[in-house]
């Protein structure tokens, strides 16, 4: 085992870092906890029928008061905390991971092209990029966002909401990836295998996604664990100013828009627990990203 | 050098004909500017006359024409939701939102620089290591949570500092500014904290990658032989030599400030700009979310060209360079 972990630099290097292999850990908890949601949560929060005023503001069991029922507590409304949690974060990661793919699809195909084609295509490519990182990535989020709003017929708006908020944040963050798989594909178009593939004279597309793609997959790789914890942060930030998702189906943004109201008052529950989750979540998210870019760029140690 | 101005001053002017056309096509493209600006009881035939009087009807491009006059003469149009000038809303906002960016960045560079440069000298000291992992987590907490905190400590625990809205201003030839009372100074805290410690680690790692770069360098080993003082090597000889990505991250931060600027002016109700545009999205207020593009990207411009210039008198090698 000893002996497998030492030939594979990576997992030498995850074995030999406490803070990497806690944050992993707690990213499996969470990431787990949400895909499962559905079937280990409490109660349905979605459901209306699930939850009653009764049981409303309940501190968490170990607190006074508090009941095995309830282990995080409930909110105002008498919404079992922990499943709006679990509930919330899968909704957070269902929109930060379909953002940070279609952010990946977008970006890589016009990175690999421009790198590929060079000239004129990347000149134009890359000056929409710059011009796409100069405005920060939360106006533009915002702004896409503002513009659906007006484009959209009311009635569809609740509907769409989820997606509309996926596609502000993807167009937000592929600049990223366009820019990585650009760089990366300048190196690899002068080696050999991608000459003697362009000479075979193989369809462009099948030199640039089954030749170059595979060999330039880890600096991706490390984009994508970055920008995936970019993307939750960025849907709860919307959430949370009031333009993501709505009261009715909440993200953990909107879970720590709602604990505000108690900010003043002795429910810190309904606040801080949301919050530690989001936190958690993307701290450890960031630290795998780091630990990713230490063993793709050695030079970096 | 004449040259090199004429040509930034030119790029900038594209720069801000692009946004120009970009808010333009919201306000003509997105919903239409008649329904929004007429009641229900407005018959067709008058909604008609009002786009014609309007000049709706125009070639596209005569009204873009018209648009950009309107706006270099200083005219915005009005606001859909308050049926106020666009102009006067905005203006009313710029002191808060400038404000609150220039302390924050202010805190960013007299913490993040200093910190930089310490981490880059003792990378394997406990303090360095320390700091290092409390960027990653600075740059982890998002913004709205950073302020959450500081109101729950400094505000509601401690009740030490007021945790919304602006205090005390006076007004000093129509610019209001929180600067000059205790009360402006002490609301002015807590958002500039929060606005700040993000763009507060960015700093630090750019500090600490440049100067680690520059100690490697030969000059400096060459000046560590010849015996000069440590201070003098770190402050005079190394430190120098980081200046121009600093700069650079300061016209790019500023970017950063203002877009953040809507979380933290939203957390602690600031009656900001940032707060005017969430305000105009949630309403959909075309006109004002086209104003407030483009008086960001004036600011953007501005400070992008300032600090191309500061590259040339910091960096003499660029002087050399245009010359020949």
């Amino acid at each position: 085992m000893l002996d497998f972990i030492k030939r594979h630099e990576g997992l030498w290097l995850f074995s030999r870092s406490p803070a990497v292999i806690i944050a992993a850990i707690v990213a499996v908890i969470i990431i787990l906890g949400a895909v499962l949601a559905p079937w280990i949560a409490p109660v349905n929060p979605y459901d209306l029928a699930s939850f009653s005023l009764m049981d409303g503001l309940l501190p968490p069991m170990w607190e006074e008061f508090g009941t095995e029922k309830f282990p995080l507590g409930t909110d105002d409304q008498g919404r079992d905390m922990i499943s709006s949690i679990l509930y919330g974060a899968r909704l957070s990661l269902i929109i930060g991971i379909a953002a940070m793919a279609i952010a990946t699809v977008l970006g890589v195909g016009l990175g690999l092209a421009a790198g590929y084609y060079g000239g004129r295509f990347d000149a134009v490519a890359m000056r929409i990029a710059d011009i796409q990182l100069a405005l920060p990535a939360i106006l533009t989020a915002l702004l896409i966002d503002g513009i659906a709003r007006g484009i959209l017929p009311p009635d569809m708006q609740q509907n769409l909401r989820v997606t509309v908020l996926t596609i502000a944040i993807a167009l937000s963050l592929w600049v990223n990836f366009a820019r990585t798989a650009r760089a990366s594909t300048f190196v690899q178009m002068n080696k050999e295998y991608v000459q003697a593939a362009v000479m075979q004279g193989q369809h462009p597309l099948r030199v640039m996604f089954v030749h170059i793609l595979p060999n330039i997959l880890g600096p991706l790789l490390v984009i994508m664990t970055v920008d995936l914890a970019s993307a939750i942060l960025l849907e709860a930030t919307l959430s949370f100013l009031g333009i993501g998702l709505p009261a009715d189906s909440p993200s953990l943004g909107t879970l720590i828009r709602i604990g505000m109201q108690f900010l003043l008052s002795g429910e810190w529950w309904i606040l801080w627990i949301p919050t530690l989750f989001l936190v958690a979540l993307v701290v450890s998210i960031n630290i795998l990203g780091d630990f990713l870019r230490d063993v793709f760029n050695p030079r970096l140690r | 050098m004449v040259y090199f101005i004429a040509k930034r001053l030119i790029q900038s002017v594209f720069v801000m004909l692009a946004v120009a056309f970009l808010a333009f096509s919201l306000f003509r493209f997105v919903g239409d500017p008649i329904t929004q600006m007429t009641g229900v009881e407005t018959s067709v035939a008058d909604q008609e006359r009002l786009r014609e009087d309007l000049g709706l009807n125009d070639p596209f491009a005569l009204q873009f024409m018209r648009f950009t006059g309107d706006m270099l003469q200083g005219d915005f149009g009005f606001s859909y939701r308050t049926r106020q000038p666009v102009a006067e809303m905005i203006t009313k906002r710029i002191p808060a939102t400038l404000e609150l960016g220039i302390v924050a960045l202010l805190i960013s560079l007299l913490v993040g620089i200093p910190a930089g440069v310490y981490t880059a000298l003792r990378p394997r000291g406990i303090v360095s290591q320390a700091i290092l992992m409390a960027t990653l987590v600075g740059v982890s907490i998002p913004t709205f949570v950073i302020g959450i905190m500081l109101i729950f400590f400094f505000g509601v625990q401690l009740s030490w500092l007021p945790t919304f809205g602006r205090g005390g201003t006076v007004s000093v030839g129509g610019w209001e500014t929180s600067f000059l009372t205790i009360d402006g100074w002490r609301a002015l805290i807590l958002p500039a904290v929060t606005l700040g410690v993000y763009q507060l680690t960015l700093t630090m790692r750019l500090v600490r990658a440049e100067m680690m770069e520059v100690m490697r360098s030969d000059y400096i080993r060459f000046a560590t032989a010849r015996g000069v003082p440590m201070s003098r090597l770190y402050f005079k000889h190394a430190l120098a030599n980081t200046m121009v990505p600093v700069i650079t991250i300061i016209g790019l931060q500023f970017g950063g400030v203002i877009a953040f600027s809507i979380v933290t002016e939203s957390v602690f109700q600031w009656p900001g700009m940032g707060l005017l545009f969430l305000e105009s999205i949630r309403f959909v207020d075309i006109p004002v979310m086209g104003v407030y593009l483009v008086v960001i990207a004036l600011f953007f411009v501005l400070v992008n060209l300032i600090v191309d210039l500061l590259y040339v008198a910091i960096d003499p090698r660029l002087r050399i360079k245009d010359v020949s």
